[in-house]
């Protein structure tokens, strides 16, 4: 639908020239590469809220797993001499579990101390920016992280990376190992969450934690649960930012914003995995489109800044939410902390 | 011990000296009870006797400060929920325990679920449910989802919920609050048909009624002591009630006639939609006349809720007229207005939910008197409250209305649910309104509060204000009004002279158990207002 208006503006207002780089494959696969990292961390928002907490530190914990997977593999080839592909791996590692245990602080406050999960989740995404800060700048000083950082290289699926049918091939195949990890959690959390036990008690936690809990299910467990693969996926996502190519890096408040166009991506979605998954293409078509178009939409005689295009995402997202998806429900007990003492 | 069934050796569950506090308050006090197999046990009390507690120790959903649980004689403690299950134990609560947006058969088997090769087993569950549903008569589908269903049917689910767990011992949180009459029958049926089956029934209740017509023993509560244990075969409703309150109850409010009677309200083919955006009100029409208390009788959920809020501003009307004969004798349209010109007209508006909508809970008592008047002189001017004049109003009303304790800076929320409602009384009461909309006013209240309650609305019908009196309590209409509108489906089934009709007929009317009546052809030839200004 918004595709749709998008490229009727671009009918409208842009030249040739412009026009063609829908047909070019280059803006296909860049929207799979802007999209990995929120797809990655959208499903880890949605599993958090279908379990009644309300997760807006995905930027903090991928800020935070971006760093720890560039530093980790840093330190795992120089200090441990890994080979690169090896460090790479063990920081992509480490950037999982930094965002496990960032998320364990937001579960531990919001659960064990019933805290306010709205101002938990952004004090968690100031501390993170702080914290990265600080480490990026005291442990890497002005020139950044080492040049010869290892990555996680894109990865040809054979045979079918060598599709010709409308460059099928090169959009879709030959791109990063976690991108096709992102694809795949989409396809797992909707199984985890529609098709399992333990997501069917997820769901009901989500909804009416006192009827979980008086069908003998462990709210607290569950909530800790969510939160914490929350961590772990919106990690990955952090990693795939920092060590995504041949050669890793990190830099400065590298998220910019990832982390919120995942939220919005998750409410966008209705909290289910395909729908959030349907979003975060949007958004990185958004993305990919305003790459593409930089220094070539003209408007009249009038060049279109790249800081326009760069606001087109975002549009997008006040576009989406704010009617063209009809009316998004959050889960019932979303953002409610559960005390069992409570009376009823 | 003369029970149907002779209570066995043995009680299937047992409290002993069973103490719950929270904090300063001890909701129960060392208190005891026995149920038997086969036997259908009646806990009865006030709001506030420690019944709730009682029943939560129970189900293991709290833990008791002192004293055991006897399952079939042995001693036994619950941890949690889980293990009350696993001791053969269930309970449907007051407020069910399902969730909205799963299926019947998702919230039956939710935490025992079936699996096969690891993936929740959606197949076997609805299996499972259809057949318990089929054995026990409960006439429920596993792939309904339980927002949809009416509340009688939600209950049910919450029974198989117990009954797939296979459990031994049922523990009923008030079953009947939210059913109709004929709900209430076919619970009874359902509960007889389960205790003949060998199952433990506890049932818990503040209606006399039911505990007469259903229960074998009773257990009463008093302030959370156990002040009772009687045979209901050798005792009577005058008896327990004496041990729930202490004391003797009056009768029934008495209401005399008032005549020369003037029509205040009128509403005409009212159409107005639910937040879901159905039609929730298909055509209302009616009459409320000064000095008359005009009784709302309907199941909750047939847009009585909607109705109250089209009436005091709240929802928007989709067609339709709303007179009013205002203070001054004027007739007012009040469709379109916003609920604050509506109040100055003289419509005042005891809410359904007091907490939610009546007061502000964190806001003290003489701050919650004034709401509605608190821009107005004399509370303030020019923008600036005035703390004495707001001081003063809640000390002359605190005495009047009894409110307790009687601190005017005391946080609302700390009070009891009664005094909560005296505070929302006291301030609805002093604007002397021409139209007074009741929604639920007893709701939650113990008797003692509930009496309070009724004679207000007498006092003020004797002073001639216009009551519509919207109650899920068929006995409370009946007791206050004089003449009832049956409402079903956003429809008037009909309206009737108080004693013109018995409990029955009006069920039938509520449930859609019966077409329209022609009682309804006469009201609307009732005297009409006009309206004699836009709107």
């Amino acid at each position: 639908m918004i595709a749709f208006h998008l490229l009727f503006l671009g009918g409208t207002f842009c030249s040739a020239e412009a026009c063609s780089v829908l047909s070019n494959p280059l803006l296909w696969e860049t929207t799979l590469v802007s999209a990995t990292p929120l797809v990655l961390a959208a499903m880890g928002g949605t599993i958090s809220e279908r379990s009644g907490v309300v997760n807006i530190a995905m930027e903090g914990m991928m800020l935070v797993a971006a760093f720890f997977s560039a530093y980790v593999t840093d330190k795992a080839a120089s200090l441990a001499g890994l080979a690169p592909w090896e460090a790479a791996l063990v920081g992509v590692v480490g950037g999982i579990v930094a965002g496990c245990l960032i998320a364990g602080l937001h579960a531990w406050a919001s659960i064990r101390f019933h805290a306010n999960q709205v101002v938990t989740g952004m004090a968690i995404n100031l501390l993170a920016l702080g914290l990265t800060s600080y480490l990026y700048y005291t442990l890497y000083g002005s020139q950044g992280t080492p040049g010869n950082l290892a990555g996680i290289p894109n990865w040809n699926v054979p045979v079918l990376s060598s599709i010709k049918f409308m460059s099928l091939g090169p959009i879709l195949f030959q791109e990063n190992p976690i991108t096709y990890l992102a694809f795949l959690s989409v396809v797992l959390a909707h199984i985890f969450l529609f098709r399992t036990r333990i997501g069917l008690r997820l769901r009901s936690v989500g909804e009416h934690p006192r009827a979980a809990d008086t069908a003998g299910i462990n709210v607290q467990r569950l909530r800790y649960l969510a939160v914490t693969l929350s961590g772990g996926l919106s990690g990955l996502g952090g990693a795939y930012l920092a060590l995504n190519g041949p050669h890793g890096l990190f830099s400065d408040n590298m998220t910019s914003g990832r982390g919120f166009i995942a939220l919005a991506a998750m409410i966008v979605g209705k909290w289910t995995p395909f729908g959030a998954m349907g979003a975060c293409l949007l958004f990185g078509f958004g993305q990919a489109l305003a790459i593409a178009l930089a220094g070539q939409l003209t408007v009249g005689s009038y060049q279109v800044s790249v800081y326009i295009l760069n606001m087109l995402p975002y549009v997008i997202t006040i576009l989406a939410v704010g009617g063209l998806i009809g009316r998004s429900i959050p889960p019932a007990a979303d953002g409610l902390p559960y005390d069992p003492a409570e009376s009823a | 011990m003369t029970g149907p069934a002779a209570p066995a050796a043995t009680p299937s569950v047992a409290a002993r000296e069973i103490t719950k506090r929270f904090g300063p308050l001890v909701a129960n006090d060392r208190v005891s009870v026995a149920a038997y197999p086969g036997q259908i046990l009646a806990i009865v009390g006030e709001n506030g006797a420690g019944k709730s507690t009682l029943m939560n120790v129970l189900s293991g959903l709290l833990q008791p400060d002192g004293g055991e649980i006897l399952r079939d004689g042995r001693p036994i403690r619950f941890h949690s929920p889980r293990d009350a299950i696993r001791a053969g134990i269930g309970m449907v609560h007051q407020h069910f325990m399902l969730i909205p947006v799963f299926t019947v058969a998702e919230n039956v088997v939710l935490g025992t679920e079936p699996v096969s090769s690891g993936l929740f087993d959606k197949r076997r569950a609805r299996e499972v449910v259809r057949r318990l549903s089929d054995q026990y008569g409960l006439k429920l589908n596993p792939d309904d989802r339980v927002q949809n269903l009416p509340v009688g049917l939600q209950q049910r689910v919450e029974i198989l919920k117990i009954l797939y767990r296979q459990s031994e011992i049922l523990i009923f949180d008030e079953p009947t609050a939210v059913l109709t009459p004929q709900e209430t029958e076919e619970l009874f049926v359902v509960l007889r048909d389960l205790a003949k089956k060998g199952k433990t029934i506890i049932f818990i209740t503040h209606k006399l009624k039911e505990v007469m017509a259903i229960s074998d023993q009773v257990t009463v509560l008093r302030l959370g002591k156990v002040v009772a244990n009687l045979t209901t075969a050798e005792t009577n409703p005058v008896e327990i009630t004496r041990h729930m309150i202490g004391r003797d109850v009056m009768p029934s409010v008495e209401k005399q006639t008032v005549g020369g009677a003037d029509t205040v309200l009128e509403v005409r083919d009212l159409h107005c939609q639910s937040d879901r955006g159905v039609e929730a009100l298909r055509g209302v029409s009616f009459h409320v006349d000064a000095g008359e208390i005009l009784g709302i009788a309907g199941v909750e959920g047939n847009g009585q809720s909607e109705l109250v809020e089209a009436l005091t501003g709240l929802r928007s009307v989709v067609s339709g007229e709303i007179l009013l004969r205002d203070r001054k004798g004027k007739r007012r349209a009040l469709v379109h207005r916003t609920p604050k010109q509506i109040r100055r007209m003289g419509v005042s508006f005891i809410p359904e939910d007091r907490r939610e909508r009546g007061l502000i809970l964190t806001y003290s008592v003489a701050d919650n008197l004034i709401f509605g008047v608190e821009d107005t002189a004399p509370f303030s001017r020019r923008g600036v409250l005035d703390p004495g004049r707001i001081m003063a109003n809640a000390r002359k009303l605190i005495p009047e209305f009894d409110i307790r304790p009687p601190r005017p800076d005391a946080p609302v929320g700390t009070l009891s649910g009664g005094n909560q409602q005296k505070v929302v009384l006291a301030r609805e009461f002093s604007e002397n309104p021409s139209l007074l909309i009741a929604s639920q006013p007893t709701r939650g209240l113990d008797v003692g509060a509930a009496e309070f309650v009724h004679k207000g609305l007498i006092e003020k019908r004797e002073q001639g204000v216009a009551i519509l009196l919207v109650s899920a309590e068929l006995d409370e209409v009946m007791a206050l009004a004089d003449r009832i509108a049956v409402i079903y489906e956003g429809q008037v089934m009909g309206v009737f002279r108080a004693g013109s009709v018995d409990e029955g007929r009006l069920g039938l009317l509520m449930t859609g158990g019966e077409a329209r009546a022609e009682e309804i052809a006469i009201d609307l030839t009732a005297p009409a207002l006009e309206a004699t200004e836009g709107g």
